[in-house]
């Protein structure tokens, strides 16, 4: 059933295109061909919001397997992705090394410094109060901030993307090589994830440590491996993250990571903190209304309208679009 | 054969005193029972087995070998397994993936072999689900092993949990008040069920429990704990039928 209607969906796509293509030939009032231009440009806008989107989703599954598992909400998360995008501007500018070998470098940097983070700054409080980690949370996101302007300087430093494709052009809409690689990139580890958390040992562990981090030990779980490996993804991805952006816009400076890190984080609570399907939903819905709104409402209020979007659905649904309902025996 | 053995067993909270000197002998395949009033420290005592607390004073042996200071990962691995007096089965998933979740010490395969879905992930996944319904079999779980664990009756949730513990492969299986809650005929049924488990497995089990007829029934010997120090040992009929224990239980 779900295949099928799959197969409508791009069927429908690939005949729009078609017929879209030679559109010119056949249509001659103006009107018509004002309509289809309109049309053209929301496509192209709603790409914009896919590519937005996706890096929201790559940092809100950051946070989603963080607060999942771990049971905190990790601030400094944004500020791994400026790590992430310096690392990569000093790997390729500085050390001229290929783009492939310097991403992976940036990923290794940014997993070794979640989980760093997670054995100096969290774990000793994973007993205490989750308002005294939430805190510390946001000591860490200033503290990466201020180490980051102490090295490099409030200026904004140029990034060569690390994408090399040429834009697509597909029946009069424009796609960048940058946003379909984004586009591919954040499908794919959204599917490798969901089949990690699925059919690895690792993967089930989480969910055990997610649920009875106690009676997870007492199965034989390493509960600081676990949680470790949990922080290293997050942060990996967060990596990802920060090269697809910086590719996008090319530019990096202190506080690069801490605008998205926020945005993605309401997409994670719109899609339903913990939840992976559900920071990936929320991730692009929030890119696309975010582009939607600034094309076709207003620069300024884009913002105050995503926020608003988020504020409705709460309290529509508290625990997001996708989040589980969780009741709390006493 | 001696397989767990306590050694002035003393741990304090501060001032508490909350088991004190505390010596205990359970020889392999034997049914042990460990009583006492509210607060006497019985849970304590598993919480110092299992290595979540860690004791001031005394020596805990399994098969001579001394478990203090070890985590409690390395305890499980060393072969001890427990049960809780509140129930923490892992709700949201299915009673087989909380029975592998157990089996996860034994049966291994690496992330990507997982991931890729190679085959020996559907191999060992097939050995996994084989064992685990198996062990739910033992416990009348087989029909419901695709439901989620939230989902089962109290009764049943508590033998999962069993189950779950037995998937470790213990030497030794702790039990926290495994009657706690059930009615007289699920009572009876566990009975059956631990003294099957025993057989079966030629397993030690060590239990906490309030329900005299159970521990009448099933145990052996038992230990009875009061104020965190013993009061008696021995026979379970004798030790139940001695007067400092019924004063311990009734007051005087």
């Amino acid at each position: 059933m779900q295949y099928q209607s799959k197969i409508w969906v791009y069927g429908g796509l690939v005949l729009f295109f078609l017929w879209n293509r030679d559109i010119n030939k056949r249509v001659n009032s103006t009107k018509v061909k004002e309509l289809i231009i309109l049309i053209m440009e929301v496509i192209a806008q709603f790409m914009n919001g896919l590519n937005l989107g996706s890096i929201y989703a790559l940092i809100a599954l950051g946070y989603t397997m963080v607060y999942g598992i771990a049971k905190m909400l990790n601030f400094a998360h944004g500020d791994i992705i400026m790590v992430g995008a310096y690392t990569l501007s000093i790997a390729m500018s500085f050390l001229s090394l290929p783009a492939p070998v310097a991403i992976f470098i940036s990923m290794a940097v940014c997993a070794l410094l979640g989980i760093v983070i997670e054995r100096i700054a969290y774990k000793p409080l994973r007993m205490s109060s989750p308002l005294a980690v939430l805190i510390t949370a946001i000591g860490v996101s200033y503290f990466l901030q201020s180490v980051a302007l102490l090295i490099f300087g409030s200026q904004q430093r140029k990034v060569e993307s690390a994408v090399n494709l040429p834009s697509l052009l597909i029946g009069g809409v424009e796609i960048t090589g940058e946003a379909m690689v984004t586009l591919g990139v954040t499908i794919f580890i959204m599917a490798a994830l969901t089949s990690f958390m699925k059919y690895t040992k690792t993967g089930m562990a989480m969910l055990a440590v997610a649920e009875d981090k106690g009676a997870a030990q007492l199965m034989g779980i390493n509960v600081n491996k676990t949680i470790s490996v949990t922080f290293g993804i997050g942060s990996a991805l967060a990596a990802v993250a920060g090269v697809l952006l910086t590719s996008s816009y090319g530019f990096v400076g202190p506080y690069t990571g801490s605008m998205p890190g926020i945005k993605a984080f309401v997409a994670a609570v719109l899609g339903g903190i913990g939840s992976v399907p559900g920071a990936m939903v929320g991730g692009l819905l929030l890119g696309i209304i975010e582009s939607l709104s600034k094309a076709y409402i207003s620069t300024e209020l884009a913002d105050a309208i995503v926020f608003g979007v988020l504020i409705l659905v709460l309290l529509v649904k508290p625990t997001g679009l996708l989040g589980k309902k969780r009741i709390d025996k006493v | 054969m001696i397989l767990l053995e306590l050694k002035n067993l003393s741990i304090a909270f501060g001032g508490l005193k909350a088991v004190s000197e505390l010596n205990m002998k359970i020889k392999k395949g034997e049914l042990y029972g460990l009583i006492g009033p509210n607060g006497a420290g019985k849970t304590t005592v598993f919480n110092l087995l299992t290595g979540v607390y860690r004791p001031t004073e005394g020596q805990i042996l399994l098969e001579e070998e001394n478990l203090v200071g070890k985590s409690t990962i390395e305890i499980n691995k060393k072969g001890i397994a427990r049960t809780f007096q509140n129930i923490r089965l892992f709700h949201h998933m299915t009673v087989l993936d909380n029975v592998k979740i157990g089996l996860g010490n034994q049966l291994k395969y690496s992330v990507l072999e997982g991931m890729l879905r190679l085959p020996r992930f559907f191999k060992v996944e097939k050995e996994m689900d084989e064992k685990a319904i198996e062990l739910l079999t033992v416990f009348g779980l087989e029909k419901e092993k695709d439901i989620l664990a939230s989902n089962l009756p109290y009764g049943k949730q508590r033998k999962l949990e069993i189950a779950r513990a037995l998937a470790t492969k213990p030497k030794l299986l702790l039990l926290d008040e495994p009657a706690a809650g059930m009615n007289p005929n699920e009572t009876g049924e566990l009975m059956k069920t631990i003294k099957f488990i025993r057989d079966e497995f030629q397993m030690t089990i060590l239990l906490i429990e309030h329900d005299m007829k159970l521990v009448s029934g099933i145990c052996e010997r038992i230990t009875v704990l009061n104020f965190g120090s013993e009061l008696a040992h021995g026979e379970t009929n004798t030790v139940l039928n001695n007067p400092q224990v019924i004063a311990a239980y009734l007051g005087e």
